[in-house]
């Protein structure tokens, strides 16, 4: 069976891969790609442990044909921290000991990327709705919820103060 | 704690930056040159002779390396638990019979995963229907089919605790009761895993096992066994591993036989697990019909018990079969009952085999006997706080020995209970509870308090060992196995703790056998009291070495040297500058100039500690509900836990556990069951239809401790893996019965789906208020 060539943007990089006609994006990045940062935890969509942020959107990416990916821009939790700086989110997840076992964190991570992109200042019923995609079997989520909050919080105070110094 | 300890302190884990930037490596990430996949073939019948099986079609696909069944294998049956009669001998690929849907038959191997899947999918399998057994309580009828003719019967345990004859009198009422505690998945989020690479360490005929496993010990055994090797031979590796739950505690089959296929093939060949293969190949839990009567006086006072329980321990006996010992250990729960007469049986059925799932034999025993003192309180009219607390065993009376033979070191059931009441306002959400039954409010609301004790640390023995090497980094070597517990963190506490030495000069060593010379694993809520001990234990051994040598090399009284404060290494007390760093010390250590008696030798220690007996860890639950009256949607909307786990070493790590394992119970009571057909066949065998709770279906938590510290180790640690769920399920389990008590309901089986409490609500008398 003929390869398929996929040219799009992966954290940021021009990136192209081959990869076969029927391999889902998740396959593709952790195969083709060595990103294994996303996992497989159902392949059904179910679970989010695959989510990753193509276009500005969550996706499951066990559900998304490979192919698909051609032209866009597909961020996955390894383009989360700007070198050793971690991702706010990430700081947060760590200071708020949010994961235990770690494998879904990060889908979960992506999620909440996804929802403090377009709702910075969530309450706690909409990071809940926000992350409803995503199951966790070791925390419960409580911390999770929490850290999430502290990190918009965070998030929230950094913008203000680099707008007040521009206003400046 | 000492002032200035880092003990009980919430230090962030050392483990999550790997995990949180995609670093870290689990077994599905792995993928050395040259790896093969493997993909199983499992039967679709849930009992069958096996007349043939045709991989020929497979063969012939594209990209296939190669098919073989269990005659090609020729490995021998194993028991997958060591308790386990060889009559219930498990092969790794069925051989001549199947005894349940989803048990593997055929392994196909092919370079891509998606090959070796669709050549699975050709493989031919004739078989001969044989009736399925799906209820435990029919398969230990007379004329039941049998699924192991040679044992004469399908029970493959039995475990009893007899009263004195007469003992189970002096009550004025006996309350009774069948309770079903449902079979449930432990559904880690990783399913299981394996790659094996032939050879291990220079040995080119060993192997190396990476899998997803709680008990990487136990599974280099099986696979050295199985394959005829010395476990020397077999180096097992659990890297990072996605959640376990007692499910990932035993080794399976798979293990076996791609360790076999890696060195037939003499390549790399890994096997994962779909979501769809984990919930019908994973150990499920749980699964009890339990009878109990509590006898007990008009003012409240219990008798006696009689409770008589089956297990469905599934296809294959395996560590769910033993189960029913916890559940005995702890029939009496945290109350004094004078008199207790238990029989639990293990049934064969063909079902997935049952294991080891959070809480493990403890829930079965808690959840049954809160359900039968709520019984009892309401056929009283008594509040189910008050009965509990007349009966409720008192600090005085350990350590305590139940009727059914548990020791129980400590406890203190009455504050945890109190704290608990305190933390939820017990008193005011009663009112409330008052006012919104007065008003008819169509949400009903529920509280359900549950106390319980449980049982950790059995197996009661652990390696550990502690390490100065020679460029000053502490290594501690644990023979437990953490997959999400965080042990690199409390053991560079421990270490940290003693030595005085930071974070970044210490290292954790555990989940390889060639690493770490031998251990037990994560189970049964014992790595911290156990390894931690050992780890504790042993660095206390480096330091008195090490203070003895800095003393002779200072020329200082041995009781004048401590650890220096910035961790560099030894000082004379007050006197910075006359010190040793630890590089230095680990240098004088092995040789020249010691101390009088003192044998060279590296600046280590270790032990297999054994604290000699199991902990039994408390604590009380108050959970509160509300259940629309309409839809029968049953909500968890409070939860307050007070668990006491004796002395807390890291409380962030400790609410990790504790969040967990509430949200585990409060699923089971809730969302979670593992259901079959009439003919064996899994109606969920994916998240679709298998329930996990989500971040909307659990509220945030409220949790606080008591620390009754255990006299059994030095830590005065107990387990805190299991309590939660131990805790979470009968409170919330009693906080929907209580919803549903106006409308004269006294009990339901879990889960509480909305069809089953609508059901209940419609067809329930009208409420006589």
């Amino acid at each position: 069976m003929s390869r398929v060539h996929v040219t799009c943007t992966v954290n940021g990089d021009e990136t192209e891969f081959l990869c076969d006609g029927g391999q889902t994006l998740l396959n593709a990045l952790r195969d083709e790609l060595g990103l294994t940062g996303a996992k497989e935890g159902c392949g059904t969509g179910d679970c989010g442990s695959c989510s990753v942020i193509i276009d500005g959107r969550l996706t499951c990416s066990c559900l998304v044909l490979a192919p698909e990916a051609q032209g866009a821009a597909v961020l996955t939790v390894e383009g989360l921290a700007s070198g050793d700086d971690l991702h706010p989110l990430q700081q947060s997840f760590l200071e708020g000991a949010a994961l235990q076992c770690g494998v879904c964190t990060p889908g979960i991570l992506m999620a909440a990327a996804a929802l403090l992109d377009r709702n910075p200042d969530p309450t706690e019923t909409e990071v809940r709705y926000g992350l409803a995609g995503n199951l966790c079997r070791c925390t419960g989520y409580d911390k999770i919820v929490r850290s999430v909050l502290a990190a918009a919080d965070s998030q929230r105070t950094t913008s203000q103060r680099t707008n007040t110094e521009e206003t400046a | 704690m000492p002032s200035g300890s880092i003990l009980g302190n919430a230090v962030p884990r050392l483990e999550d930056p790997d995990l949180l930037t995609g670093a870290a490596r689990f077994v599905a990430d792995l993928a050395p040159p040259g790896l093969a996949h493997a993909a199983f073939v499992r039967s679709t019948m849930a009992h069958a002779a096996i007349a043939g099986i045709d991989v020929g079609g497979a063969e012939q696909a594209p990209g296939v390396i190669g098919a073989f069944t269990a005659e090609g294998l020729g490995l021998d049956p194993q028991p997958f638990f060591y308790i386990i009669p060889p009559v219930f001998g498990r092969p790794p690929l069925a051989a001549e019979v199947v005894r349940f849907v989803g048990e593997p038959l055929a392994v196909v191997v092919a370079e891509t995963p998606a090959q070796a899947a669709d050549a699975a999918e050709l493989v031919e399998v004739d078989y001969e229907p044989r009736p399925a057994l799906i209820d435990p309580e029919a398969a230990l009828e007379p004329g039941a089919p049998l699924l192991f003719p040679a044992n004469g019967s399908n029970l493959a345990s039995e475990y009893s605790s007899k009263a004195e004859p007469g003992a189970l009198g002096g009550h004025d009422l006996v309350v009774s009761g069948r309770f079903v505690n449902q079979r449930v998945a432990a559904a880690p989020i990783e399913p299981t895993a394996v790659l094996v690479e032939p050879g291990a360490g220079g040995d080119d005929g060993g192997v190396t096992v990476w899998c997803t496993s709680q008990t990487p010990f136990g599974a280099r055994d099986a696979v050295a066994a199985a394959l005829g090797l010395d476990p020397g031979r077999v180096r097992a590796i659990a890297p990072a591993v996605g959640g376990g739950f007692g499910a990932k505690a035993a080794p399976y089959p798979e293990f076996v036989v791609t360790a076999w296929l890696a060195r037939r093939l003499g390549r790399p060949v890994k096997w994962v697990e779909t979501r769809s293969e984990n919930l019908v190949n994973m150990v499920h839990g749980r699964d009890y019909v339990q009878y109990y009567e509590l006898g007990l006086t008009r003012d409240g006072d219990f008798r006696w018990l009689r409770a008589r329980a089956t297990a469905n321990v599934g296809a294959y006996p395996a560590v769910g079969a033993f189960l029913p010992s916890f559940t005995m250990s702890m029939a009496s729960g945290p109350y004094q009952i004078p008199a207790v007469d238990f029989h639990a049986s293990g049934a064969v059925t063909t079902t997935t085999p049952l294991g080891a799932f959070r809480g493990a034999g403890r829930p079965e025993a808690t959840a049954a006997i809160e359900r039968i003192v709520d019984l009892a309180a309401a056929e009283l009219d008594m509040d189910p706080v008050e009965l509990r607390r007349r009966n409720l065993l008192s600090p005085d009376q350990f350590p305590y020995e139940t009727p059914t033979g548990a020791v129980m070191d400590c406890g203190d059931y009455q504050r945890a209970l109190d704290q608990a009441l305190e933390t939820a306002g017990y008193d005011d959400l009663r009112a409330e509870q008052r006012r919104r039954r007065l008003r008819g409010d169509p949400k009903l609301m529920g509280v359900g308090v549950s106390v319980y004790v449980e049982v950790t640390g059995g197996l009661s023995q652990e390696y550990g060992s502690v390490e100065v090497t020679a460029d000053g980094t502490v290594v501690a070597r644990a023979g437990t196995s953490s997959h999400g517990q965080g042990h690199a963190t409390s053991f560079t506490q421990l270490v940290g703790e003693v030595l005085g030495v930071p974070p970044d000069r210490v290292r954790v060593v555990h989940s390889d056998t060639f690493e770490v010379p031998r251990g037990i694993g994560t189970i049964a809520s014992r790595s911290l009291q156990i390894a931690g001990s050992a780890v504790f234990k042993t660095a206390h051994e480096v330091l008195e070495r090490a203070r003895r040598i800095a003393a002779h090399r200072l020329e200082a009284s041995v009781e004048d040297i401590v650890t220096a404060d910035d961790g560099s290494g030894l000082t004379v007390a007050g006197v910075p500058a006359r010190a040793m760093s630890w590089p230095e010390l680990a240098a004088a250590s092995t040789g020249g100039d010691l101390p009088d008696g003192m044998a060279p030798g590296e600046l280590a220690a270790e032990i297999d500690f054994d604290q000699g007996a199991a902990t039994y860890p408390f604590g009380a639950h108050v959970a509160v509900v509300e259940v629309d009256s309409e839809t029968g949607d049953a909500r968890l909307v409070r939860h307050v836990a007070v668990d006491d786990c004796g002395r807390i070493l890291n409380p962030m790590l400790v609410r990790g556990q504790v969040h967990g394992g509430i949200t585990q119970g409060a699923a089971q009571a809730l969302y979670e069951q593992v259901l079959y057909d009439e003919d064996g066949n899994p109606r969920t065998a994916n998240f679709a239809d298998y329930c996990l709770p989500g971040p909307t279906e659990v509220p945030a938590y409220e949790t606080a401790h008591t620390e009754t510290p255990t006299p059994l180790n030095p830590l005065g640690a107990k387990g805190i893996g299991e309590s939660g769920t131990i805790g979470s399920l009968p409170a919330v389990q009693s906080a929907v019965i209580d919803a549903l008590s106006p409308l004269g309901i006294r009990h339901l089986d879990m889960p509480y789906t909305p069809e089953k409490v609508w059901r209940a609500i419609t067809e329930s008398a009208p409420s006589p208020a």
